[in-house]
């Protein structure tokens, strides 16, 4: 039983397998993996090069079947949703922050912030009001107008973390959204990931191995080898 | 999510005008050459358009279309004249003889002689003068192409003078005749006049022309003239037809109009195709990541075809805008008149195009559809 001041895990993984390839070119990339993400904090998947943790979360946010294992989100298991049901579901409780960005280079950064909210059949003008008023709370109000080529790196992530957090999903994924930045860049990223993404009813997934965010992070799972080694909790 | 398709299809300026670039020329070059081919084959039956007071033609029946004609006895006018329905019958020759202008111009010509009493089958569409002068002695109509030919670069003018077989004719009016196939002068003059415009041949009627009487059909009268004489009876549709099918049989025409529309099509369907694939390919990572954030395969199908409806539409526009502007400015020329574009090659192009630009991007939604979407984590 819990303690009643932890809260309930948003992301449960038991015994998740997934191997890739059939007969001798078969690949065994998630070795039964237990892992756990809660709300209201920064959960970092961390551990080297082709350990598994991009396809962990891939089976996490539902864009990869599972070959063995169960993954609860929110208390929903995701593989036995429908193709459609799960599409659904990731466009109304998942955020995503990628390590390329993955910006439409012919949209502005309000528009591109604001396509979760179009995917969704909110009304055009609505959904740019509410993507330009998050970029203003991400220091972006003087580049809302801007296209992906006008901006830097970590204009462009900012631009990514208002498209993840614009339509308030419950959990966001963020795959190594500092790898493609400098230190300092990194680090305000990180901050903004942590000062607006983290709320008591949101749970953050972050991939990374870059150790020098490693501060943000309120539990660390490592992983190696298609399992996770250890978890440790942070204050 | 239309909004984002669009933006999408326009954020490439270099593929997008490529791809409505293609379409366009494709769109002009298909409507271009079906018209000119409609409007040739329309050309090999215009005479029959121009008469305007028969609507049944009789014939020998060996005589297949208008350029080649059997000549007809002299009794086969009154046989057809006694058959039930007829309300007159008139007699008409054709020739091609040489037509000679005292400058020493010349061309073939087309000369038709029409029955001299009731001048059935005389142009009724004047430039110049009035077709009811031909009762005159000597005198032909001719149409202003043919006068453009023979006295070339000089103002309508009635009361010159053509040389034919050593008879010497005025020209008492000036006709806007259809074009014919060869695009030979069109003279009307009278029967007893026309026929010595040639050498002298024992018979020289060439057609009969008939007109029913009120209340009966001309396809029932032309029945009834065949059952009665054993001569070829056409009303003027089928006769039309008949000429236009008969260059399409027989001549090369059709073939190689045929291959520039094949061409066309080809080089329409690979270009948009190959450029609207690239254009997906590029883009894979973006609908990736539309893949990612919840936008279905549905939607993002429709995504594509709206792009490529959207470019097929202004392709098709502004090739159909081009080939409008020819058709204006060579329309009005004299060698192609009555070349037009046609509402039925631009409809049918239209549909052409439309599975063009389907077929495009079929390859390209495949594509999308098959995508992994956590390949988006790939970085």
């Amino acid at each position: 039983m819990q303690p009643a001041s932890t809260p309930p895990p948003a992301v449960r993984c038991r015994s998740v397998q997934k191997h890739f390839g059939e007969g001798d070119s078969r690949i065994h990339v998630l070795r039964g993996v237990d892992f756990e993400a809660r709300t209201g904090g920064l959960t970092f998947l961390v551990g080297p090069s082709g350990c598994g943790k991009t396809t962990l979360i891939s089976v996490i946010a539902g864009l990869l079947d599972t070959t063995g294992g169960d993954v609860e989100v929110f208390g929903q298991t995701t593989e036995k949703l429908s193709g459609t049901e799960r599409v659904l579901f990731r466009r109304k409780h998942l955020g995503f922050v990628f390590q390329q960005y993955n910006l439409l280079p012919s949209l502005t950064a309000a528009e591109n912030a604001a396509v979760p909210l179009l995917a969704q059949g909110v009304p055009r003008r609505e959904a740019f009001d509410r993507s330009r008023a998050l970029l203003v709370k991400l220091g972006m109000e003087s580049r809302a107008d801007a296209f992906p080529n006008k901006l830097s790196g970590g204009q462009q992530q900012r631009v990514a973390l208002a498209r993840a957090l614009v339509h308030e999903p419950r959990l966001i994924v963020c795959d190594e959204p500092t790898a493609a930045l400098d230190h300092a860049t990194g680090e305000a990223v990180m901050e903004l990931l942590a000062s607006s993404a983290v709320h008591p009813g949101r749970a953050v997934i972050v991939v990374t191995h870059d150790n020098r965010v490693f501060h943000f992070a309120n539990a660390i799972a490592h992983m190696d080898d298609g399992r996770i080694t250890h978890t440790e909790q942070r204050p | 999510m239309n909004f984002v398709a669009l933006r999408m299809l326009t954020g490439d300026r270099a593929k997008y005008l490529g791809l409505i670039f293609a379409i366009a020329f494709s769109t002009f070059l298909l409507e271009n050459q079906s018209s000119i081919f409609a409007g040739i084959m329309r050309r090999t039956g215009s005479q029959i358009l121009d008469v305007t007071d028969a609507e049944v033609w009789v014939m020998d029946p060996a005589t297949k279309y208008f350029e080649e004609t059997k000549a007809l006895k002299d009794t086969d006018l009154l046989r057809v004249r006694g058959v039930a329905g007829v309300d007159y019958a008139v007699r008409l020759f054709k020739g091609t003889p040489v037509a000679r202008t005292a400058a020493g111009n010349f061309s073939q010509a087309v000369v038709l002689g029409i029955d001299d009493a009731t001048l059935v089958g005389a142009p009724r569409t004047m430039k110049l003068g009035a077709w009811e002068r031909l009762r005159e002695p000597d005198s032909v109509v001719i149409d202003r192409a043919g006068y453009n030919l023979l006295f070339r670069g000089e103002p309508l003018e009635l009361e010159r003078t053509l040389e034919m077989n050593d008879h010497l004719v005025r020209i008492v009016g000036i006709s806007e005749a259809g074009a014919s196939f060869a695009s030979f002068p069109i003279i009307h003059a009278r029967y007893s006049e026309a026929v010595n415009f040639l050498g002298r041949e024992r018979s020289q009627m060439a057609f009969v022309l008939v007109r029913p009487e009120p209340g009966l059909g001309p396809e029932e009268l032309a029945q009834r003239i065949r059952q009665s004489t054993g001569l070829r009876a056409r009303t003027a549709d089928e006769f039309r037809w008949d000429c236009i099918d008969y260059y399409l049989a027989n001549t090369g025409i059709p073939v190689n109009f045929g291959i520039t529309i094949a061409i066309a099509l080809i080089v329409g369907l690979v270009v948009s195709g190959q450029t609207f694939y690239l254009f997906t390919v590029e883009n894979l990572k973006q609908f990736g990541a539309l893949k990612a954030i919840g936008v279905t395969n549905g939607r993002l199908t429709g995504m594509i075809l709206l792009q490529a409806l959207t470019v097929g539409f202004i392709g098709y526009a502004i090739g159909t805008g081009m080939a409008a502007l020819f058709f204006e400015y060579f329309g009005r020329q004299i060698a192609t008149r009555n070349i037009i574009l046609m509402w039925q090659n631009v409809v049918g192009v239209g549909v052409l195009m439309f599975l063009v630009v389907v077929v495009a991007s079929l390859l390209s939604i495949r594509k999308v559809l098959v995508l992994e979407p956590a390949a988006v984590f790939r970085g």
